[in-house]
């Protein structure tokens, strides 16, 4: 056991992020029997929640970066523990109060994001080139839907087809809407659980001030974690507008009979409920909707799914950290959906499609099953 | 003015309540809702520390209850109205039909050997089937059976095509013609001083904690059903078997603690007697058979009483029984349908998993869903968790003079708290009516 430097200031900070409630955990331990990390390696939540409500948290242990924000743990803390916000603050006193060493990739990751815009690093300029195919127009004064691709698939060629399979349905079904390119940012959900507050807090303002000047009043977004983000957080910036994930416009759109889905998809279908969009905004049945509208599509469940759906690992800044071959959760899950009998995993969020590619893709399952956004299926069906 | 009181609810709290009245002179009129007094006590198997069988140290209580000549014992029954103060309150009671004469019942059980429809055994937290005309259990108090218009094939099918009722084989087989299929609901009305309410508590359910498999998993049941399962009178004549089809007895029993209890998404409250009601429980299984091995999954262990903190060292030493402190965070089943436990072990901080053959969970205890309705009646306060309000040094007064509250319908309490709050209300009932 050795002796763990008190940073007072630093343990403040961790507390006032707890709040009451943290003072009353009672380590029973119920977070890491909950936490997916345990199905690969140890990962003890309740020692990192007991060191913090002791003002002695060891800045430097690597489990500090392990939570992926999935939200399993918080669910079901009995004394309503923020977890998040106490894992969250206690990376912000490393990132930003320089208690210890940032891993590589993150501070990397908070460079790109705090300099571009976007994790990627990529230039400003490019972010809505991915649109040039699908006859996107610029957003202006006026137009109805404001749709923000993400960053993943707005720079990253493996996944922008949930951006264009989402533009085509859009322009099929007749809607007007439109992105902002060069003057959107990245959402900044992901870099806060990192701990960079202060990234997040600049590029919300950002997004604020690019949406308010462009007379933005509804949302379209592809992630959960742009939703979260915009929904939950940015009110309290002053941000206020009506935010719609594809999930749920879609099934508005299939409901009004603004598309019409016709082409069979005669294959059996596995849903993966994205941590974002379902623990941590209660939205389970869209989705699901969404894809029993597709003819022929036979879905299935997997064993644990909707509340106790197992995170892909890819939340609270993870989708940046290199996660060890044996450790990723979305090979567990993956194996888990090829066990059920799916053919196609959907899923609902550029992280995961992410995450549950590369697994196919470092499994060799590439023959067996196919990870596809609900977009993408949707559009297909047209 | 009356000099009579009123008890509602006829579990050990009400019972020993009326009985202290009684033995005071006072009148006392007893109101049940089920078919016999008894309450949860009675579908205990033993009480803990001491393991005395708990039917066996109630029914002498209920029989002189039952027997006293100062007591009216309205089972059956309920409370539908009650005005006027303290001193003179008027009480409407819904006396419902049993469709058998009380005074010509013997309780033999003629009728329910006889009768072919079937129903859920309620007494026996639903598992097992008891008949349809039936005695509430073994030992109820009265000793008088009852037909359930809800199962009952001449009360529910209507008549045949030549006009004749379907079913009526208990009337025949009736020697001392008990049977009255004409039987009304009776409503009757009382005067009494002063009012004594115990109506106890229901097992919360579990359905809601997901994570818990209940009734989705066969081997994972609640407490209560544990206590009829290991009980000589229950639906498996005391034999501690297994719920799923392979019908085995149980080796290793994990019993969860803290099953929406000090948990700010069910019950905040600490239900006060499952630490004890789970050793007491393991323990039990071990006399039964001692190749078996009980895990007690706790977050803090709450022997505060009498006699406590021993029992669970002898639960340890004596019992095979070990405790792990850990709040278990998911129950998952083998293809064997075993209950697999997911747990941290604070003490060695591991997250680990513990095959076992059955899970009892130690399930909250709430006040009774009716407990709401009756505060309206009695126009008494509840408490944020709908006990009935009481103040520390008022601790069986609830909010209404005249009106007083005991065992665990005002609050968590075991068995001895409940009888000594019974004798309490009793005192303080008598003062007004004396």
């Amino acid at each position: 056991m050795q002796a763990l430097t008190p940073y007072k200031d630093a343990i403040d900070i961790v507390k006032e992020a707890g709040g009451e409630a943290f003072e009353q955990c009672y380590q029973c331990g119920l977070c890491s029997g909950t936490c997916p990390w345990n199905l690969v390696t140890s990962f003890i939540v309740r020692r990192l929640i007991h060191q913090a409500q002791l003002g002695l948290v060891d800045f430097e242990d690597d489990d500090l970066w392990l939570c992926a924000t999935c939200g399993a743990c918080v669910a079901r803390c009995p004394r309503g523990v923020e977890i998040i916000d106490i894992m969250r603050a206690m990376r912000n006193v490393v990132a930003e109060v320089g208690a210890a060493k940032v891993p590589d990739s993150l501070r990397i990751t908070a460079k790109n994001i705090a300099s571009a815009g976007n994790p990627q690093g990529e230039a400003r300029e490019i972010r809505g080139n991915w649109a040039e195919e699908s006859k996107v127009k610029t957003f202006t004064e006026g137009t109805e839907l404001l749709y923000f691709s993400c960053c993943v698939p707005a720079y990253d060629p493996k996944v922008r087809r949930i951006a264009q399979a989402t533009a085509g349905i859009l322009n099929k079904a007749g809607v007007d809407f439109g992105i902002l390119g060069a003057k959107e940012s990245c959402c900044g959900e992901s870099i806060r659980k990192a701990g960079n507050e202060s990234i997040f807090q600049s590029l919300a303002n950002s997004n604020i001030q690019a949406f308010t000047e462009s007379g933005v009043s509804k949302v379209l977004v592809s992630s959960p974690h742009c939703y979260h983000t915009f929904k939950n957080e940015y009110p309290a910036l002053g941000g206020n507008f009506e935010v719609v994930h594809t999930a749920q416009y879609l099934l508005e759109l299939i409901r009004d009979q603004k598309l019409k889905l016709t082409k069979e998809l005669n294959k059996k279908v596995a849903y993966q409920d994205p941590c974002y969009l379902g623990r941590h905004n209660g939205i389970y049945d869209e989705p699901r909707e969404v894809l029993r509208s597709i003819p022929g599509l036979e879905l299935i469940e997997l064993p644990d799914s909707r509340e106790e759906s197992i995170c892909c690992g890819g939340g609270g800044g993870r989708i940046w950290i290199e996660t060890k071959k044996g450790e990723r959760f979305s090979d567990l899950r993956l194996e888990q959906a090829i066990e059920a009998g799916a053919e196609i995993l959907a899923v609902a969020c550029p992280y995961c499609m992410l995450n549950f590619d590369d697994s196919v893709l470092t499994m060799d399952k590439g023959e067996i099953i196919e990870i596809r956004d609900i977009s993408e299926l949707v559009w297909g069906a047209i | 003015m009356s000099d009579a009181v009123l008890v509602i609810g006829g579990g050990i709290a009400g019972i020993q309540a009326s009985l202290d009245l009684a033995d005071m002179g006072k009148h006392v009129y007893l109101v049940e809702k089920s078919p016999s007094i008894g309450g949860r006590m009675a579908q205990l198997d033993k009480t803990f520390p001491t393991n005395d069988c708990s039917i066996c140290i109630l029914a002498p209580k209920m029989a002189d209850c039952y027997d006293h000549s100062n007591t009216t014992i309205l089972t059956y029954s309920e409370v539908k109205e009650i005005t006027g103060s303290a001193g003179d309150f008027t009480v409407t009671v819904l006396k419902k039909a049993r469709y058998v004469d009380a005074k010509k019942c013997t309780g033999c059980g003629e009728c329910t050997e006889k009768c072919p429809a079937k129903a859920p055994d309620l007494f026996n937290m639903g598992l097992g089937t008891r008949k349809a005309a039936y005695l509430y259990f073994l030992q109820a108090v009265p000793r008088v059976a009852l037909i359930d218009q809800e199962y009952c094939i001449r009360m529910t099918k209507g008549l045949t095509k030549d006009g004749k009722p379907r079913c009526g084989v208990c009337k025949d087989v009736c020697q001392a013609g008990a049977i009255d299929f004409d039987q009304q609901d009776e409503e009757i009305t009382l005067n009494v001083g002063a009012i004594i309410i115990a109506t106890g508590f229901d097992p919360y359910d579990p359905t809601s904690l997901t994570e818990y498999g209940y009734r989705r998993y066969k081997n994972v049941v609640t407490a209560m059903e544990y206590e009829r399962l290991i009980c000589a009178s229950g639906p498996t004549g005391g034999h501690l078997k297994r719920l799923s089809a392979d019908d085995r007895d149980p080796k290793t029993i994990a019993f969860i603690q803290c099953v929406g209890s000090r948990d700010l998404h069910h019950n905040k409250y600490c239900a006060s007697v499952c630490c004890m009601h789970s050793t007491k429980e393991a323990i039990l299984a071990n006399e039964h058979d001692p190749e078996i091995h009980s895990y007690i999954f706790y977050i803090d262990i709450r022997a505060s009483g009498k006699g406590f903190q021993d029992y669970v060292a002898r639960a340890k030493k004596e019992y095979n029984v070990t405790y792990i402190r850990s709040r278990v965070a998911e129950i998952a089943q083998d293809a064997g349908e075993n209950p697999v436990i997911w747990y941290e072990d604070t003490n060695s901080r591991q997250v680990k998993s513990m095959t076992v053959d059955l899970v009892v969970l130690a399930t909250c205890m709430v006040p009774r869903t009716d407990a709401v309705g009756l505060a309206a009646i009695t126009h008494t306060a509840l408490d944020e968790y709908k006990f009935f309000q009481t103040s520390p040094l008022a601790p069986v007064d609830t909010t209404i003079p005249g009106i007083f509250a005991c065992g665990y319908c005002q609050g968590p309490m075991d068995i001895p708290e409940s009888v000594a709050q019974a004798s309490a209300a009793a005192a303080r009932a008598a003062e007004i009516v004396s």
